[in-house]
C-alpha cells in the first residue's frame, strides 16, 4: 500500500499578538498527524504558541508570469503613501 | 561540505551575451541577489543540480543520525543522552527542511528516498566512519558539525528560495551541535589520562576525514565554476578548507591535543595555517561505497524504513477511514 502522504503547508504564530507565519511543509496522512508533526519537526525551540496546517493542495497561488499584471498597478499610485503629501512643519506632528 | 562534487552537466559556463532571453533574464536577476522562487522559469541545468545537492544534503542529515544513534543507550550521564537525543531528533528536522525544499522543484519525497536506498543517491562521505567510543560522539559535534557551519553559513545567500531558508533555520541550530560537542571534550580532556587519550585517538581518526568533508579542491572544476555563477555555491573547497583549519586548530590546542598533521604550521605571511594533503584515495574509495560503514550505514536505514512500513500504512489506513467517516456523515 504505502502511498506518499499529501503534503502540507505549517504556519506557526511565533508570540500571542502576531500572525501566523509560513515556516515549511511536511508529509502527513492527515490533518491531526500534520499538527503533531509541525510541533516536532518546526517548534522544537519555543518557535510558537499556535500552529495551523493547510494542504498544500488546498492553497490557490498567482502565476510568477502574472506579477506585471497583478502588482503593477499599484506602483503608479504613490498617493497611497502619507509621504506622498508635503506637510509644512510649522503644522508640527500628523 | 554535507554536499560532495556535486555534478552540474554543462561542460562550460556560458556568458550572458551566448544566453537565451529566458536564461539571460533569469542570470540577471541572480546576479543582482535576487531569489529565484520555486514555480518560476530556471534553466533545466540549475533545477537539476539544485535537486542533486539538496537531496544529497538531505541525506546526509538523515544517514548522519546513524553513527551518533549508535550511542544515545551508551551516553555517560542521562543529561549527556538527552542531549545527544536532542540532537539526533534536530538532525532528522534538519533532513526534512531540505526534502522539502528539493521537493518544490519537481521531485518526489518517494522518489529521493529510493535514490537514497537504492545507492544512486550519494550522501556525506563522513558518515561512513565508526564511531567506537563516546569522544567520537564529542568529535562529530566539534568537528564534523563544525565542518558544515562552515559550508551551510554561506549557503543562506543562495539564489534558490526555499533552499536559502531552509539554511537559515538549519545554521541556528547546528551551533547547539558543535558547541555540545566541544563541551563533551573539554569535560573528558579534564578527566583521567586515559579519557584524555581517548578524546587524541578520537581527533586522530576524524581529523582528515573532517577536511575530506569539503571535497577535493575544485578550482579548475567546470561544475564549481558553474555552480557559483547560479549562487548556489560561494566558496571553493579549498577556501572553506583552510577557513575550517584555522579555526580549529585553536581549539584543538584549548583542549590540550595534537592535530595529526606533521605538516601543520601557522604561516605568518598568509595569516593561516599550512597543512597536508588529505588522502584522497581513500575519499573517493568512500564515496564509492567502500568506507568503513557504507554498508551497514544504508542497510539500517533500508531497515529503519522498511520496519516502520506497517506504522505508515496504519495511519494511512486510518486517515483515510476517518475520510470516508465525515464523507458519509456530510
Amino acid at each position: 500500500m504505502s502511498s506518499e502522504w499529501p503534503l502540507w503547508e505549517v504556519f506557526i504564530r511565533g508570540q500571542h499578538g502576531l500572525n501566523h507565519r509560513h515556516v515549511g511543509s511536511l508529509h502527513a496522512p492527515d490533518a491531526e498527524m500534520a499538527v503533531n508533526n509541525a510541533r516536532d519537526v518546526y517548534t522544537r525551540r519555543n518557535e510558537g504558541v499556535s500552529i495551523w496546517v493547510v494542504k498544500s493542495s488546498e492553497i490557490t497561488a498567482s502565476a510568477p508570469s502574472e506579477k506585471g499584471p497583478l502588482f503593477e498597478p499599484s506602483n503608479s499610485k504613490v498617493y497611497r503613501h502619507p509621504t506622498f503629501f508635503d506637510i509644512p512643519d510649522e503644522v508640527g506632528h500628523m | 561540505m554535507y554536499a560532495q562534487m556535486v555534478k552540474t552537466d554543462g561542460t562550460r559556463v556560458r556568458s550572458l551575451d551566448e544566453m537565451e532571453p529566458h536564461e539571460r533574464a533569469f542570470q540577471e536577476r541572480v546576479d543582482a541577489g535576487q531569489k529565484i522562487e520555486p514555480k518560476e522559469w530556471m534553466p533545466d541545468g540549475y533545477r537539476k543540480t539544485l535537486v542533486r545537492q539538496i537531496s544529497q544534503h538531505a541525506h546526509s542529515e538523515i544517514v548522519g543520525q546513524l553513527p551518533e544513534g549508535n550511542w544515545i543507550s551508551r551516553a555517560p550521564t542521562l543529561e549527556r543522552k538527552a542531549i545527544l537525543l536532542a540532537k539526533v531528533q534536530d538532525e532528522a528536522g534538519h533532513g526534512l527542511y531540505l526534502y522539502c525544499a528539493a521537493e518544490t522543484l519537481g521531485i518526489s519525497r518517494d522518489e529521493m528516498y529510493e535514490q537514497l536506498h537504492s545507492g544512486k543517491a550519494k550522501y556525506s562521505s563522513i558518515f561512513n566512519y565508526p564511531t567506537l567510543t563516546w569522544a567520537d560522539i564529542g568529535a562529530i559535534g566539534w568537528l564534523v558539525d563544525g565542518a558544515a557551519i562552515m559550508n551551510q553559513v554561506p549557503l543562506q545567500r543562495c539564489s534558490y528560495g526555499p533552499y536559502a531558508r531552509a539554511m537559515v533555520r538549519i545554521c541556528k541550530e547546528e551551533s547547539f551541535h558543535q558547541r555540545q560537542g566541544f563541551d563533551a571534550l573539554m569535560r573528558m580532556v579534564k578527566g583521567i589520562p586515559a579519557q584524555k587519550a581517548m578524546v587524541q585517538d578520537a581527533l586522530n581518526r576524524w581529523w582528515w576525514p573532517s577536511l575530506m568533508m569539503f571535497g577535493p579542491s575544485d578550482d579548475a572544476s567546470v561544475h564549481s565554476v558553474q555552480s557559483m555563477a547560479w549562487k548556489i555555491k560561494q566558496n571553493s573547497n579549498d577556501e572553506l578548507r583552510q577557513k575550517f583549519v584555522d579555526q580549529t586548530v585553536p581549539q584543538a590546542e584549548y583542549l590540550g591535543l595534537t592535530v595529526p598533521d606533521p605538516d601543520l604550521k601557522w604561516n605568518e605571511e598568509k595569516g593561516g595555517y599550512d597543512f597536508g594533503e588529505p588522502d584522497w584515495e581513500e575519499f573517493f574509495n568512500v564515496i564509492a561505497g567502500n568506507g568503513p560503514c557504507n554498508a551497514e550505514r544504508l542497510n539500517a536505514r533500508k531497515q529503519a524504513w522498511d520496519d516502520g512500513a506497517w506504522f505508515r500504512d496504519g495511519l494511512t489506513a486510518h486517515a483515510q477511514k476517518t475520510a470516508a467517516h465525515s464523507v458519509a456523515a456530510e
